[in-house]
């Protein structure tokens, strides 16, 4: 048992092993339905294996996609892609360690320089520009990381706007080294054979945005994570129980900082030049939004994040175009659209797409019970909800309920307990949530099962790594989970 | 009850879930249309070109006029015929003068609209983002509005400026400076970027090194207000005539701190930043207390009265301009929202102009049009081209700068009688002859030519 | 010599104009925890409708007052349509509904009034005063916005300090469940909160514009620079909202004015580093025990 308090942790349906049997139990419901069919989906116990079958599915998800859509889907896929890793590092930073950076735009810049320098003056492989430009970034974020982990919330907003505002003006500062407003430009790697070069640059942002994401989803299940995840909690009992918190956070930063450069040297090579006017202040305001969007915390939710900003960009200017007015009423009014629909969307997904989207997976994964249905269904929820949530921990502030639990009313026992939203907003990070993990989750235990056994410990099922162990199955202690199964039959027979 | 908790959620959800899907799928419906049977982008009767423009964002005042403008004029050639038989469909997108976005919309452009070529995109750091890609498709990428240096060279062989090279014009007012102003102490004002530099460049060509006290610069992504302290410096510095390379607005922001502290020296601006019907209403409020707040409109341009500029075609003010009278007929009649808004001013001007020389090129290209035959009419034809310019077009095999001359003329435009669109326009007192020159080391010579007439067919049709 | 008073004093009036927008930001951020992105886009769209409302004939005077009750009555808007429903969800939300919010702003001034540069009426004369024998960077209406600022400063810190509103204020945003429990109506404070805050970011906007070119992005970066000056301030004193300001201001001009205009960004970049190293909860920030 972990001694640092961290979130209540989503639970996946798969089986595996757990050093919890405990905690197991409430994993053990989302189970149970599936080892009736019989035909239960079984992915690899390890962590990594389990993220490498992700990958791999993706990889074939994207190859397919890739090559049947048109040169102009992939040029678009494959920005999609990249911005993909930088919010996956901005997700890491501010869901998973409660950090929160306004000038992601800046180590965007950091990649992008360092490659086209790289290319210009050296020669040393798209791979050695790749990791260069990542390791690069990097030690930028431990340099901003280290005054940072001092700063609260809003503080370390102010020094990370102004950097992303400053940075740019550097490099025409220094315009013999950085090319001034002309930039410098890139060449693209080629590819082999007759394989379209748009196809083929796609196909190597794709393969670096999974190949980070898997590291990043390992990352945060690893010490480091849980590290992470119980700073973000609580730096003083962090610290109590053994972990470096400064050095915690600036690894956080240097992580997310990292996977900003590695997006913005491949965003180098989509543009074919680097100038500072590529990398304005929206932009990193808009990485923050669109990390928001698709899900603060989650991997999965990364990828709706970054579809949201390729397409942000180019729909205004194809609207602008349709509406085809002869002055520029039209435009302004599709900015102002953008403007609603990011307000919508969080109001209407207050855990980001992705939220939404697990949260709809659970719904339908109740009502698919015990139909012939319920392999796909297992498949596609394989796919999506438990990729973001099991791995990686819950967006930002929200609680999440097992697969399997009673619905989830995340919103409502937020509302109830949080203290008007008045706690939490020095932290940008949510301070009510010991509350709300308290009282959200008793309540979950009694109203459903009456006997509040996974308090053991006293940790509420405070663990982000809540497995089911197969041999508790039919463990004789946990008979109630049988009739936890007879309401699923109950339910779900028309 | 556990349904009833849920359902907001799911609600809410379901948005979320649908916005997504609309942004997906927009992308996927985005694809298809139609490529040409020879030449991609040209049919029997429509040709296609695109560009990408500011339509909106911190940079798009007064830009976001062009392409309307443009659009004006093919409208106009559109409704008498089109180009032998074939009508321009020009597709103009919003990139936000972020060259990023400028990338993936000439993708757009190129893969999906499959347009013949990339005519008038603005800006310098849009445009060198996209100059290596449409040059890797052989897609014709011309007059790009913006006046960099870096417009012509070999290794971009379809691609080319149209406007003055900024070192051109610098090398203009340079001279001007130097043959008028004598003994005077010069201060220097610029945008720190390509425009700026390039123009100072060309400035400090003929002015001598001596005669200049101060130089000052501006950081264009971070004005915000006045600037005060550049000119508190210049005039710290005793400049008596200041040589501007700004953008309008910098221009107004550098006149007004100056008035404020009773520095009045003699403005020589480049033309990007001494558009009057721009500037003018900036400089409005300065002159304008508040008890007079009622005459905002009517806003008083007495700084602007006395600025020397440069200029390669007919004024706005210049009613009786057979070039002025058909371009004000273009806008007010096909782009009527444009016109009750701005009128012809520098920027609608601009359009018009560039428009009708790809029209006078595609006329050269010929009735079987390819990128190469209108690369090659562009190199071989266009002196011959009739354009609004005082001084011809200059393209060649190896020259892509379209205008290298110019003259230096006077705001002379009294206090308080400032433009409207059907109101009167700033009036301009001509102080040279037209000047040539090259925007490398070559003099500045006077251009002996005519002014060009407005052809028939547009005099009788507009 | 009058190089470095020119330099000193536009230093001191930028100055002001950051703690006018500073004092918004903290105002919201005390009563909600809320950095407001839309402080600045508020601010010009109420100056925008203040333009409106001058040419159609209003005079300048009724039109300020109009402009800061619109301002008011909006943020009070703002805040029950979209701060409220946010309340208890996570942290960030808010601070993406407010850019949002600024990007709707923007796209709606530029529909309604077109993205052109133009001028904005000052309420005084912009020519510089004359001292001794030289014009200085200092007119009557610099003179007007210092007197303005300082008194926004002096009268928030007032109903903070003196009056029972203010302590309810306080205590509302110091604890909100106990207040809560002690009768006081939070939510109703909190609106207060955003209120006043909008009122002075029209003041701030009706300020900031005859010194700009007034377009629907005039606002951007005195945000930025607002928000610098509030961190350095502490983002809970209004007073240190007015230091920050000043601080920032005055920075900003000497290395522009000095060094390079490029560089100014970097200037308040090092400033605000160098002064959360030293107090990493701002210049007069509470010293309550920081959680993060």
């Amino acid at each position: 048992m972990t001694s640092v308090p961290t979130r209540p942790a989503p639970v996946s349906p798969n089986p595996g092993g757990s050093d919890h049997p405990e905690r197991g139990l409430r994993g053990l419901r989302g189970l149970k339905p599936l080892g009736r069919m019989g035909d239960r989906v079984r992915l690899p116990a390890q962590p990594f294996l389990r993220h490498l079958v992700f990958f791999v599915l993706g990889a074939a998800f994207f190859y397919v996609l890739t090559t049947n859509v048109s040169t102009y889907n992939d040029f678009q896929i494959g920005e999609i892609a990249l911005y993909a890793i930088v919010l996956g590092g901005l997700s890491l930073l501010t869901g998973l360690n409660g950090q929160f950076s306004l000038g992601h735009g800046a180590f965007m810049i950091i990649g992008a320089y360092t490659l086209a320098l790289l290319q210009l003056h050296a020669h040393v492989g798209i791979v050695g520009e790749l990791v260069s430009a990542t390791l690069i970034a990097a030690a930028a974020g431990v340099i901003v990381g280290i005054p940072a982990a001092r700063l609260s919330a809003p503080y370390l907003a102010g020094v990370t706007l102004m950097l992303a505002l400053a940075l740019p003006q550097l490099s025409s500062q220094y315009g013999s080294v950085f090319g001034g407003e002309q930039g410098l430009t890139t060449t693209p790697p080629a590819g082999p054979g007759s394989i379209n070069s748009q196809e083929w640059l796609a196909w190597i942002q794709i393969f670096c945005a999974l190949l980070v994401l898997l590291l990043l989803a390992n990352l945060a299940r690893s010490r480091f994570g849980r590290a992470f995840r119980a700073v973000r909690d609580d730096e003083i009992a962090a610290a109590i129980s053994g972990i470096h918190v400064a050095r915690t956070k600036v690894l956080a930063f240097a992580v997310s900082a990292g996977c900003a450069g590695l997006g913005g040297a491949l965003l180098a090579f989509s543009t074919g030049v680097v100038n500072n006017g590529e990398f304005p202040l929206s932009l990193s305001i808009a990485l923050l939004a669109a990390m928001v969007i698709g899900g603060a915390g989650s991997f999965v939710g990364v990828w709706w994040g970054a579809v949201a900003l390729v397409y942000m960009s180019t729909w205004s200017g194809s609207l602008s175009h349709q509406f085809s007015l002869g002055t520029s009423a039209a435009a302004y009014l599709s900015d102002a659209i953008f403007g609603v629909v990011l307000i919508v969307a969080i109001l209407a997904a207050p855990t980001g797409i992705q939220g939404g989207i697990r949260w709809i997976g659970r719904r339908a994964w109740r009502g698919l019970v015990g139909t012939p249905l319920q392999t796909a269904a297992t498949t596609a929820l394989v796919a999506l909800a438990p990729a973001s949530s099991t791995e990686t921990g819950e967006p930002l502030g929200h609680r999440v309920i097992p697969l399997d639990g009673p619905p989830a009313d995340d919103g409502g026992s937020r509302c109830r307990s949080a203290p008007a939203g008045g706690d939490d907003r020095v932290s940008g990070d949510d301070s009510v949530s010991g509350d709300d993990r308290i009282s959200g989750d008793d309540r979950v235990s009694g109203d459903d099962r009456a006997s509040g056994d996974d308090r053991a410990g006293g940790t509420h099922g405070e663990t982000s790594t809540v497995r089911p162990d197969p041999e508790h199955e039919h463990d004789p202690e946990h008979e109630h989970e049988h009739e936890h199964e007879h309401e699923h039959e109950e339910r779900s027979t028309p | 009850m556990k349904l009833g908790r849920g359902r907001p959620v799911l609600r809410r959800s379901i948005a979320a879930v649908g916005a997504a899907v609309l942004f997906a799928a927009y992308g996927l419906v985005a694809t298809g249309g139609v490529a040409g049977a020879s030449t991609t982008g040209v049919t029997a009767h429509q040709i296609t070109i695109g560009a990408t423009v500011p339509l909106t964002g911190p940079a798009a005042p007064g830009y976001s006029e062009i392409a309307p403008a443009m659009n004006a004029l093919f409208k106009w050639v559109n409704a008498h015929g089109g180009v032998y038989g074939r009508k321009i469909k020009y597709i103009y997108l919003n990139d936000q003068y972020d060259p990023k976005t400028t990338a993936t919309l000439t993708r757009k452009l190129v893969l999906t609209d499959h347009i013949f070529a990339d005519v008038g995109s603005l800006g310098t750091p849009t445009n060198l983002a996209v100059q290596k890609y449409l040059a890797a498709q052989k897609i014709p990428h011309l007059f790009i509005e913006s006046g960099c240096n870096c417009w012509s060279t070999p290794k971009y062989p379809t691609e080319t400026g149209w406007e003055p090279p900024y070192t051109v014009t610098g090398k203009i007012l340079g001279y001007y400076i130097k043959s008028h102003f004598k003994n005077k102490k010069i201060g220097e004002l610029y945008q720190d970027t390509e425009f700026g530099q390039d123009v100072m460049k060309g400035v400090n060509m003929e002015v001598p090194a001596s005669a200049v006290v101060s130089k000052q610069s501006y950081d264009v992504t971070t004005l915000s207000g006045a600037m005060s302290s550049q000119m508190a410096a210049l005039k710290a510095a005793g400049a008596q005539v200041v040589v501007m390379a700004t953008i309008p607005a910098a221009t107004a922001l550098a006149m007004l701190p100056a008035y404020a502290i009773g520095f009045t020296p003699q403005y020589v601006v480049d033309n990007v930043g001494a558009d009057a019907p721009t500037v003018g209403p900036l400089l409005s409020s300065f002159t304008t207390a508040a008890t007079h707040t009622k005459k905002i409109a009517a806003a008083a341009t007495g700084l602007l009265n006395g600025m020397i500029f440069n200029i390669y075609q007919p004024p706005e003010g210049t009613a009786s301009n057979g070039w002025i009278k058909v371009e004000k007929k273009i806008l007010k009649k096909y782009t009527p929202s444009l016109w009750a808004k701005h009128g012809l001013d520098g920027n609608t001007e601009y359009g018009i102009a560039l428009a009708y020389t790809f029209v006078q090129a595609l006329k050269a290209a010929g009735k079987n049009l390819t990128r190469a035959s209108l690369m090659n009419a562009l190199a071989t034809k266009s002196k011959s081209f009739v354009t609004p310019g005082y001084v011809p077009l200059h393209y060649s095999k190896t020259v892509h700068y379209g205008y290298e001359g110019g003259e230096v003329v006077q705001d002379s435009t009294a206090a308080g009688t400032f433009t409207t669109p059907a109101g009167t326009w700033p009036q301009v007192k001509v102080l040279s002859p037209v000047y040539v020159t090259t925007p490398g080391k070559g003099p500045v010579k006077v251009y002996h030519g005519k002014e060009p007439k407005v052809p028939k067919e547009l005099a009788k049709t507009a | 010599m009058g190089l470095f008073v020119n330099i000193l004093l536009s230093g001191i009036v930028q100055g002001m104009v950051f703690a006018a927008i500073a004092l918004g930001l903290v105002l919201i951020s005390r009563a909600t925890g809320v950095v407001n992105f839309a402080q600045g886009a508020m601010g010009m769209f109420t100056t925008f409708i203040a333009f409106t409302l001058l040419t159609h004939g209003l005079g300048y005077w009724p039109a300020f007052v109009a402009t800061l009750a619109i301002g008011f009555v909006f943020g009070a808007l703002v805040e029950r349509t979209l701060i409220r429903p946010l309340q208890g969800k996570p942290a960030l939300n808010p601070v993406i509904v407010t850019i949002g919010l600024l990007i709707v702003l923007e796209g709606a001034a530029g529909s309604i009034w077109g993205n052109v540069a133009r001028g904005f009426p000052a309420a005084f004369s912009q020519r510089g005063l004359v001292i001794g024998t030289t014009r200085v960077a200092f007119s009557h209406f610099d003179v007007f916005i210092v007197i303005a600022v300082a008194a926004l400063v002096v009268g928030i810190v007032a109903l903070f300090r003196w009056t029972d509103l203010g302590l309810r204020m306080r205590a509302a945003a110091f604890a909100p469940e106990v207040s809560r429990l002690l009768g006081i109506r939070v939510g109703r404070l909190f609106t207060l909160g955003w209120a006043l805050a909008a009122a002075a970011g029209a003041l701030a906007g009706l300020l900031v514009a005859p010194l700009s070119s007034f377009s629907p992005y005039y606002m951007d970066l005195n945000l930025v620079f607002g928000f610098t000056a509030a961190v350095l301030g502490g983002l809970v004193s209004p007073i240190g909202a007015l230091i920050g300001g000043l601080v920032t201001g005055l920075a900003i001009s000497f290395v522009g004015g000095y060094i390079g205009p490029d560089l100014e960004p970097l200037a308040a970049l090092v400033l605000l580093l160098i002064v959360l190293m030293l107090r990493p909860q701002g210049l007069l920030g509470a010293a309550e025990a920081r959680r993060v």
